[in-house]
């Protein structure tokens, strides 16, 4: 497990991160969102124990990272950002040397070894040198060597930054195969990792904590939660039903996608707005391609979490300069 | 220990997949063996001994150990792998000691390598064997003490350069310390007590001494705490760093 007590790093007159507090139990993911420099790899880093706070302290499965650094380090699996390691080894020696530093011997270090390449597929570029390898096996190697030692704590810093899809699925895959009686915090920019992976998000910008919240929790802020978007068939519907959501009392706000020919009814606070349209596409005879429920935008709350004064709400302005293409997709359509 | 035994043999394998390692064994061979039969005057001294052959090692190292030093932490710290070696479960000490070791192994490995000039002398004539021991000793514990200077510096800068750069100035000033070169600067305002301490630093006076064959435990007490202190400045550089 992973405490966090009043962490606050300061360089110079910058203030990285703001007397930040926050606990991780076993079988929880975190996931660590921030814009860029609000300080997540600040605080990892003080977690891992390279960087010192300031004030404040960090404990790792109860060592603290700044009194007893090697208890605490044996229990952490640390990936830096950009997955450092020495280009000039092969994944096979550099695992080798990651494995003895840890100490492992003998028989259990040939198993972790090998269980380690299997699992990240290393075996193909076992004998070549990390320098001549692509930007997703090195960040795979990287991530070999955190969990080599098969840590109770892992700590890893945007894990799945420059893999292509399908790697980051696998990663994602092998991250939650781990998960059950781990301590796992993730950082990322990826706000669907966060759904996809985490079980917990922490957001923090300008090094405080803003929110801490399970990601339904956090989708449930968004003013996109139980919204209910639909699309035509007929595109010259559009217009009708367009006045006839805006007419509901329980839709606050209707925002259009004429290209697509797609209404999102926006609700009044909390209120279930699903039947009530179900019931007027019948009543007004909409053919309806597609609709269904929204259980929120996490990039639009992480958006109005981090900036404020923007409040997410200023692309709810976009619908009126969109206007004039509505028409013109209205025309498109129809000819 | 272990962490230290495996920073040790990481970096040693590291030096030998490296070019680097290679240019600066041929270099140090053919310059100390171009210096000892050329310049020193081998043959035409007549004498059975190596003194031209070890005169010139401090001039030799003042250039070839800073080119090797520079690279243990400045390298390090550009490519980032520091973040990772020192988040592994070992201590800024041991990571100071084992990078220091292996490059004084490969150090040493090179002069070994000298062996021939001591077939040489040994053939021609009759030497003072126990000299040449001591000499060989005096050589790779200053190799020691520029390399400790230079890991102390590599450490306070991501450029391998400016690394290279620093540690030639200090070494230099550390090698003539008991000159007037370097004690002219104190000479005129400093208390005569810190000018003979000063004096006293000289490397190259330690090392004459043990190279005539002298093994005077000063001298060898002298470099090994001159190592000891530029290593544990290491790890204060390295600790600095971290809390900055």
């Amino acid at each position: 497990m992973i405490e966090v007590n009043h962490l606050t790093k300061r360089y110079g007159d910058v203030l990285a991160v703001d007397d930040l507090s926050f606990g991780v139990a076993p079988g929880e993911i975190l996931g660590f969102l921030g814009p860029n420099g609000a300080g997540k790899s600040t605080t990892m880093r003080i977690v891992a124990g390279f960087v010192a706070p300031t004030a404040g302290t960090a404990r790792v499965c109860g060592h603290d990272v700044a009194r007893a650094p090697l208890a605490a380090r044996r229990a952490l699996g640390y990936l830096p950002e950009g997955a450092p390691s020495y280009p000039e080894m092969t994944p096979r020696a550099f695992l080798g040397f990651c494995a003895d530093v840890r100490g492992l011997a003998g028989d259990l270090r040939r198993r972790r070894l090998d269980d380690t390449v299997e699992r990240l597929g290393l075996g193909p570029v076992l004998e070549r040198p990390i320098e001549t390898l692509s930007k997703g096996f090195r960040r795979r190697v990287g991530l070999a060597q955190a969990i080599l030692h098969d840590p109770p704590v892992l700590v890893l810093d945007e894990p799945t930054d420059g893999l292509d899809p399908n790697q980051k699925h696998e990663v994602r895959t092998l991250i939650r195969g781990m998960a059950a009686g781990k301590t796992i915090v993730i950082s990322t920019h990826i706000l669907e990792e966060v759904d996809a992976l985490c079980t917990r998000a922490v957001v923090i910008a300008r090094g405080r904590l803003l929110a801490d919240a399970p990601p339904r929790e956090l989708e449930a802020r968004s003013r996109y939660h139980g919204a209910v978007t639909l699309r035509l068939a007929d595109a010259g519907q559009f217009e009708r039903a367009r006045a006839a959501l805006a007419a509901l009392p329980d839709v606050a706000d209707v925002e259009v996608d004429a290209r697509e020919s797609r209404l999102t009814a926006l609700p009044r606070a909390g209120r279930p707005i699903l039947p009530v349209i179900g019931e007027l596409a019948a009543h007004e005879g909409l053919s309806l391609r597609e609709l269904h429920l929204e259980s929120g935008r996490l990039d639009e709350v992480f958006r109005a979490i981090t900036n404020p004064g923007t409040d997410g709400r200023a692309h709810a302005a976009a619908p009126a300069t969109a206007s004039p293409r509505v028409a013109d997709a209205t025309v498109e359509t129809r000819s | 220990m272990t962490g230290l035994g495996a920073v040790y043999r990481r970096e040693l394998a590291s030096w030998l997949a490296t070019p680097l390692a290679y240019v600066f064994v041929v270099i140090f061979l053919v310059l100390s063996g171009a210096f000892t039969f050329w310049l020193g005057g081998f043959y035409e001294r007549g004498q059975a001994d190596l003194a031209p052959f070890f005169n010139f090692h401090p001039w030799l190292y003042l250039f070839l150990v800073p080119a090797i030093a520079m690279r243990l932490w400045a390298e390090e710290r550009r490519s980032g792998s520091i973040e990772l070696l020192l988040t592994l479960p070992v201590s800024p000490g041991a990571a100071v000691l084992a990078k220091f070791l292996a490059a004084w192994t490969f150090v040493a490995c090179a002069l070994a390598l000298t062996f021939p000039v001591w077939l040489t002398v040994a053939y021609l004539g009759d030497p003072d064997h126990g000299a040449i021991v001591t000499g060989y000793v005096g050589s790779l514990l200053m190799a020691g003490a520029f390399l400790a200077i230079g890991s102390c510096l590599s450490a306070t800068t991501r450029s391998q350069v400016i690394a290279f750069i620093l540690t030639v100035v200090v070494c230099f000033l550390f090698l003539l310390a008991g000159f007037p070169l370097v004690l002219d600067l104190f000479r005129g305002w400093a208390p005569a007590g810190l000018v003979e301490a000063v004096a006293s630093l000289g490397f190259l006076t330690h090392f004459q001494a043990l190279s005539r064959g002298v093994l005077d435990l000063r001298n060898v007490v002298y470099f090994a705490t001159t190592i000891a202190v530029w290593l544990y400045a290491t790890t204060l550089v390295l600790e600095r760093g971290r809390s900055e």
